[in-house]
């Protein structure tokens, strides 16, 4: 009796959970949705035609226009957001798990004070130190190069957090004295012993780096005036404020943007258990 | 309760304890940590530095309009006359507002989706998973541009199906815009914060809930009472990043306001001391993001202590 009416009180539960998580998907996966349908159309159909529905298929004649716009300048921003974010997060993660490696492995006075710094620097407002930054590197004129922006990049105070929590956890004490013993040099042992048990954390580390960097508008903004130098969201930012005066711009914006998204979904998707083990650690504090 | 949870925090605090190795020479140590310290220090540490000092200056001509400009000390004029524009306390007013409301409905929802997916009530659960992290992969620009194509009264799919059931929507208005780039926060930002809390149930040993199952509760209480006591850390960090997140709000609104007339070019702090800096009064934006910082600092770390010190009581 008492089991019949848990068994069907389950099975409401279970209904109303689903709906709420189709209900919850459908949030999320329609703006997707309709970027991928607006970016077939031809700029004609925007308005005229409802934008959940395909109608005319020109997504390849989009991407045409998209790619030769401006003397193929949307290649150019994809080239550069890559060699903000893939540059950036890799020198960024090599020098976040060598200082997180320190500060694990090390014992040296005045270590928990330097944690503490990277800490405070974890809660810094990254945009409010984008104006200050303008001023002084324009006083050595490092505005408006690649420099202004892959080199406060590469600094990234969670990433050395990550790194110190992995590297007390995945490299035992008993490995790097035996190494020591065997005479091997603190940088040898990092290379070949530390930087392999790392890995993985050394993929979640890049990966959190890459999309800040990937995402970042703010820091180009502020930096950048050529556009040959921009990154692509400051550059589709632009051709988006251009298109009341040049509607044809509209249909380059959209089928743009959903271009730069898809590697990085499809990134995601590949490295999704990554993601996790990074989130989980930056959760324990 | 505590007792359930005594074992778990244990075994997550003997872990943490690391003892290293000893007997490095100074030199090697400097050498792994200058490769970060040095760049933290030019990057971080100095801009910070510099924008207290600039925002400590005025600038002073000698005689009239048409004198020469000079700089000089001027204490805290800059941050008097930062108080007494309107236009700031418009934008506090507005991230006060937007912040109260859209950082707890977005960690409802991320906690609920956290709670479903740890739950034996869904199918499909990698798929949703990975249809609430999906926009987490969209920059911020990219994602108010979609969404703007979805408020935008020509093109919007939703709006013509809202005004196909009578409905009048106007995702751009004076007081609706504000609430329209919470959305898209919110839809950027839940399935990351819904990720971090997952990951902490996920770390729960399933063993506690057998304790409670065998005392006769259900899902909804041990929701209710164990794992959500037992990742309040995770909800602290995440409030705290979403805290920081929004008194930094730039990209989203500034798009928007490339289709509505609602949005000013003083909308947000950061917006706001973007507009001043590109007026060339650059100590008065550096007094501006000195306290847009300071807020954050305050708020962030004030908010981890009240709720440690509630959690010790």
């Amino acid at each position: 009796m008492r089991r019949g009416v848990i068994a069907r009180e389950s099975r409401v539960t279970k209904v109303a959970a689903m709906t709420v998580m189709v209900v919850l998907a459908i949030y999320f996966l329609l703006p997707i949705y309709f970027l991928v349908v607006a970016a077939t159309k031809p700029q004609g159909d925007l308005a005229s035609t409802f934008g959940l529905a395909f109608s005319h298929f020109n997504l390849w004649s989009n991407l045409g226009t998209l790619f030769s716009l401006q003397n193929g300048i949307f290649l150019q921003w994809a080239l550069n957001s890559l060699i903000y974010a893939a540059g950036g997060a890799a020198v960024g993660t090599l020098v976040s798990t060598l200082a997180g490696y320190a500060l694990a492995k090390f014992q040296f006075r005045g270590r928990e004070t330097l944690f503490s710094v990277v800490l405070g620097g974890v809660l810094v407002p990254t945009t409010a130190l984008a104006l200050p930054l303008f001023l002084l590197f324009s006083s050595v004129h490092l505005v408006d190069t690649y420099w202004a922006v892959f080199l406060p990049s590469i600094v990234s105070p969670f990433g050395v957090y990550l790194a110190r929590i992995f590297a007390g956890g995945a490299v035992p004490d008993e490995i790097l004295e035996s190494a020591r013993l065997d005479g091997a040099g603190e940088f040898r042992i990092f290379f070949s012993v530390a930087f392999k048990l790392l890995s993985p954390s050394l993929v979640t580390i890049f990966l959190f780096q890459f999309v800040g960097i990937w995402n970042n508008f703010f820091l180009p903004m502020v930096m950048l005036q050529t556009d040959r130098l921009y990154p692509i969201t400051l550059g589709l930012y632009n051709w988006n404020g251009q298109t009341s005066r040049v509607p044809l711009l509209q249909e380059s914006v959209i089928t743009g943007s959903l271009v730069s998204i898809i590697p990085l979904i499809i990134v995601f998707l590949a490295l999704q258990r990554f993601w996790k083990t990074g989130l989980a650690s930056g959760s324990l504090k | 309760m505590t007792n359930l949870a005594a074992p778990v925090i244990r075994t997550a605090k003997s872990r943490r304890r690391r003892r290293g190795i000893a007997g490095v020479s100074p030199r090697m140590i400097v050498a792994f940590l200058i490769p970060f310290f040095l760049p933290f220090l030019l990057f971080y540490i100095v801009p910070i530095i510099y924008a207290l000092w600039q925002s400590l200056l005025v600038v002073r001509r000698t005689a009239g309009q048409f004198g020469t400009s000079y700089t000089a000390f001027g204490g805290f004029e800059q941050y008097v006359q930062a108080v007494q524009n309107s236009e700031f306390w418009g934008s506090i007013g507005r991230i006060a507002l937007f912040g109260i409301v859209q950082v707890p409905v977005m960690l409802a929802i991320a906690l609920v989706i956290a709670l479903l997916l740890d739950s034996p009530l869904l199918r499909l659960k990698s798929f949703f998973r990975i249809a609430a992290f999906m926009p987490y992969a969209v920059p911020g620009v990219i994602a108010a541009i979609m969404w703007s194509f979805l408020y935008s009264p020509q093109l919007s799919p939703v709006v013509s199906v809202l005004q196909a059931v009578g409905l009048k929507p106007d995702f751009l208005g004076p007081t609706a815009v504000l609430w329209s780039i919470a959305n898209v926060s919110t839809w950027l930002w839940t399935g990351y914060n819904m990720l971090v809390l997952f990951s902490a149930l996920q770390s729960i040993p399933q063993e506690l809930y057998e304790a409670a199952k065998l005392d006769g509760a259900n899902n909804w209480t041990i929701a209710i009472r164990i794992k959500v006591p037992i990742i309040a850390p995770a909800l602290i960090m995440t409030t705290v990043f979403s805290i920081i997140g929004t008194l930094q709000l730039y990209a989203e609104p500034a798009v928007l306001r490339q289709i509505s007339s609602n949005i000013s070019s003083t909308y947000t702090p950061n917006m706001l001391a973007y507009a001043i800096a590109s007026g060339n009064n650059y100590q008065q934006a550096a007094a501006v993001s000195v306290i847009i910082a300071i807020v954050t600092f305050v708020l962030s770390f004030g908010f981890m202590k009240l709720t440690s010190r509630r959690a010790e009581a």
